[in-house]
């Protein structure tokens, strides 16, 4: 890889002082772990002249587990969140998405605001600066076509976060702060389903905690992905599923889905499964549903059918072993 | 570029570097301070062989801004031998031969190590997760698996 651009390093002490620096220069950009950010920076994605340093701000890396919730700062790290005992009994998913990503070198150093704000993926994009200019710059940076779909005016580079799914099917909100103040939305309204722009935060604006709140009683939730290279890998396709299973009927079934959209997402139409039995047909009408919702372009190597397929799959699989265990 | 001076304990010495806002730990050691040991592989996050140890914790060098290390413990593969002599886990990674061209060697034997002070007696999966974001392309990983198992054994990664 190329070396890093030149920029400058601002080390902000307060939150307050953190928004003000990403706010006065609009081409600014928060750092956290920088497990994303370095590697786009040294492939010639963006030369920001400021990086504003999220490591120094203090609380952001506060964190409570309790039995009426949880309140993870950004800016803990993977590291710490997959080896909590308190986050592996209260929300499994989350545990298990943290433990998938990237290695033990990457994930002492990631962190949570960082993961869920990771930039979208496609093998267009992910490339060196001479491979992206040999080939022509796409849509999302300096060129005006996109590769994957060359008739169409949108970029489709695929989210392929792992925390996003799995707090989403518990139910999380993140907490915002900006230079117009603080604000708290559910975590599935931060994305958009645009490749170029999939967060919908205002400029300057962070993301300083993500709430979960207390789990249905008897829910239980976990996480699967595929990907190409078992020991790290970004997903091709990932599903989170909560289950609370009652006298051997649902009583409550959150899906939600990475890897296959520009943004993670909550399946639609769960709630109708509810007073379900988790039988064949219960699983066919799922793996339909998530056949049709998810959307993957031939952003990765591995054909987008088979990432389709997979999804459906997992979410299948992860269903019914929910179901198991409930009996 | 904006400078800074960096002051930061490598190898057990204190140090006062200057060094730019976007210069990666990794030039920083390779090129400032001549510790050539920390190896350049996929200079992109992929490999692993960069790694070192930063306040205890496997990181890769490759990523870390330099500037970021302002007040940190940073120990690089040279760190290990004392007096002349191998650390245990070097020493296992030599006899089980865990190294054969030797390119992967210090960021796994610095990512083993990094395991083997928080966990002495790691399982063969723990290893294996520890070592998962280190790439070999010699030895076929069994080797160096059982190097690090030779290690534990011996005493850990002293
Ligand atoms: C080899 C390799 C494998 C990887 N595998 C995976 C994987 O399997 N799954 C996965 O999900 N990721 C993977 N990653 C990507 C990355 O390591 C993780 O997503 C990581 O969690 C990013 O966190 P970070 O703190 O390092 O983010 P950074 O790189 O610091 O930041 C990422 C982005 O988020 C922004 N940002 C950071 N913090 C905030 C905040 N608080 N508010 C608003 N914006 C913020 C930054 O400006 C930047 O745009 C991989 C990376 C590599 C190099
Ligand atoms: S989906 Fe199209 S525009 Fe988006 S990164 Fe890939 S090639 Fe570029
Ligand atoms: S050189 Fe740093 S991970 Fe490959
Ligand atoms: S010994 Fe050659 S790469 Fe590992």
């Amino acid at each position: 890889m190329e070396r890093l651009p030149a920029f400058e390093l601002k080390r902000p002490t307060s939150l307050a002082q953190a928004i003000e620096w990403l706010a006065a220069t609009p081409e600014a950009r928060a750092i956290a772990g920088g497990t994303d950010l370095v590697p786009n920076l040294r492939d010639g994605i963006g030369a920001p002249p400021v990086l504003v340093d999220l490591s120094r701000v203090p609380g952001f890396d506060a964190y409570e587990i309790r039995t009426a919730g949880a309140r993870i700062g950004a800016g803990v790290t993977l590291a710490r969140l997959a080896s909590d005992a308190g986050v592996a009994a209260a929300l499994p998913a989350v545990s298990a998405a943290a433990a998938s990503i990237a290695g033990p070198g990457h994930r002492s150093v990631a962190t949570v605001g960082g993961n869920l704000c990771v930039d979208t993926r496609c093998v267009y994009y992910n490339q060196s600066e001479w491979w992206r200019k040999s080939n022509g710059y796409c849509l999302k940076h300096l060129g005006d076509t996109c590769h994957v779909a060359p008739t169409g005016t949108r970029c489709h580079a695929a989210y392929q976060g792992d925390l996003a799914p799995a707090l989403i099917a518990c139910g999380a909100s993140v907490e915002l702060a900006g230079p117009r103040g603080t604000r708290t939305i559910a975590l599935e309204d931060l994305y958009r389903d645009d490749g170029l722009a999939h967060l919908a935060l205002e400029p300057g604006e962070l993301v300083v905690a993500v709430a979960v709140p207390a789990q249905p009683r008897g829910a239980m939730s976990a996480y699967r992905k595929a990907r190409a290279r078992g020991a790290i890998d970004f997903p091709l396709a990932g599903v989170a599923v909560r289950l609370a299973v009652d006298d051997g009927r649902i009583a409550a079934i959150d899906v939600a889905l990475t890897g296959t959209n520009s943004r993670p997402f909550r399946l639609a139409g769960t709630a109708a499964w509810v007073g379900r039995a988790v039988d064949d047909g219960l699983l066919a009408e799922l793996g339909k549903a998530v056949q049709k919702q998810v959307s993957p372009m031939r952003t990765t190597v591995t054909q987008s059918n088979w990432r389709r397929q997979v999804a459906s799959v997992e979410a299948q699989r992860l269903v019914r072993d929910l179901a198991k265990v409930a009996s | 570029m904006a400078k800074r001076v960096l002051s930061f304990v490598v190898n057990g010495r204190l140090r006062e570097e200057a060094v730019g806002d976007s210069t990666l730990l990794l030039d920083l050691l390779r090129e400032q301070l001549g510790l050539t040991g920390t190896k350049r592989g996929c200079d992109g996050g992929e490999c692993g062989a960069c790694t070192v140890i930063v306040d205890g914790r496997p990181q890769l060098s490759c990523l870390t801004l330099a500037a970021r290390c302002d007040g940190a413990h940073v120990e690089t593969v040279e760190a290990l031998a004392a007096g002349g002599r191998m650390s245990a886990l070097q020493a296992a990674f030599h006899e089980k031969l865990g190294t054969q061209c030797g390119f992967c060697t210090p960021g796994m034997i610095m990512a083993a190590e990094a395991l083997l002070r928080g966990n002495p007696a790691p399982d063969e999966a723990t290893i294996r997760e520890a070592l998962g974001g280190n790439l070999c392309r010699c030895t076929g990983y069994v080797k160096i698996i059982e190097a690090v198992q030779a290690a534990a054994a011996a005493g850990g990664g002293r």
